[in-house]
């Protein structure tokens, strides 16, 4: 039941993307292309979705948040942390430069692997591939922290 | 151009709300895609099968789209360098950073989280500068 709940919702959030046009990368890019505003071509449709997604989210959570426990999962995974650091701060300026050289985030570039697109399979490939490189570089750091003679 | 479409954009995000809703409600998991995905490749990780099954609704998604009746479109795409060059940084920032657009931006947001409203606005922020600079200043 789990796994299934699993499939239905990432199937509802790749209807979300798809319906809502946040897969097309031009659309994505005409809303970060802030300097269109001036001249009338600027994309609000990135506007829209978020404040959508986020009037059924904000109500949604406030419901999970009271109920003692998922309905099928022993313990919800709620995130503890609330400092902002400097590798919050350095990962999301990176993400945000990869965000802006193409218009794909994660969610829509794997939705987007439906459509076969070369550039796109190859997009994911580097995307997994970064992700891969990060965890290798932070186990090692943490290797090296923890063999530390000094500490 | 496609011509802006705001009940579209209306309809689609709430879905993306309503998913994300689901998900805690259900499993109790944020419907972090970075997270998702990272977890699900990385070889330490544990507890695949529901981001497995949650990656494969992501990618049929497209097609149940396109089974209804409406056209699916390939997305615009730079060359191969750029697309690479974009994939990593996407892959490698959302693992620093803890998240990307859903997990932030949608999750985190929706729980007036102060780290992903600050690393929200910080992608944000990056991703318009990069526009401004190859649309504008190249």
């Amino acid at each position: 039941m789990r796994i299934f709940a699993a499939f239905l919702c990432g199937l509802i959030f790749g209807l979300g993307l798809v319906i809502s046009g946040m897969t097309d990368t031009m659309r994505v890019l005409g809303f970060l292309d802030v300097l269109a505003i001036p001249k009338g071509m600027w994309d609000p449709t990135l506007v829209i979705v978020m404040v959508a997604a986020l009037a059924v989210s904000l109500p949604g959570f406030l419901l999970a948040r009271r109920r003692p426990r998922p309905l099928l999962a022993d313990a919800a995974a709620w995130p503890t942390r609330t400092d902002i650091d400097p590798p919050l701060l350095a990962g999301a300026a990176l993400f945000g430069a990869g965000w802006g050289l193409v218009g794909l985030c994660p969610g829509p570039a794997i939705a987007n692997l439906a459509t076969l697109s070369p550039a796109v399979i190859l997009f994911v490939a580097a995307m997994i591939a970064g992700m891969a490189a990060h965890d290798v570089w932070r186990r090692g750091a943490a290797k090296r922290v923890l063999f530390a003679p000094d500490g | 151009m496609a011509p802006f479409d705001p009940v579209s954009a209306a309809i689609g995000g709430a879905l993306i709300g309503l998913a994300a809703t689901l998900l805690m409600l259900l499993t109790g998991r944020i419907a972090g895609i970075s997270g998702i995905l990272g977890d699900l490749v990385d070889l330490a990780g544990g507890d695949r099968t529901w981001r497995l099954a949650f990656v494969v609704g992501l990618i049929a998604a497209p097609l149940v789209f396109a089974a209804t009746g409406n056209t699916l479109r390939v997305p615009a795409m730079p060359g191969w360098a750029i697309a690479v060059t974009a994939g990593l940084l996407v892959g490698f920032g959302t693992r620093l950073g803890s998240g990307c657009t859903s997990g932030h931006g949608i999750c985190g947001v929706a729980r007036l989280s102060p780290r992903s409203i600050a690393a929200t606005l910080t992608f944000m922020i990056v991703a318009m500068l990069v526009v401004a600079i190859t649309r504008h200043a190249m």
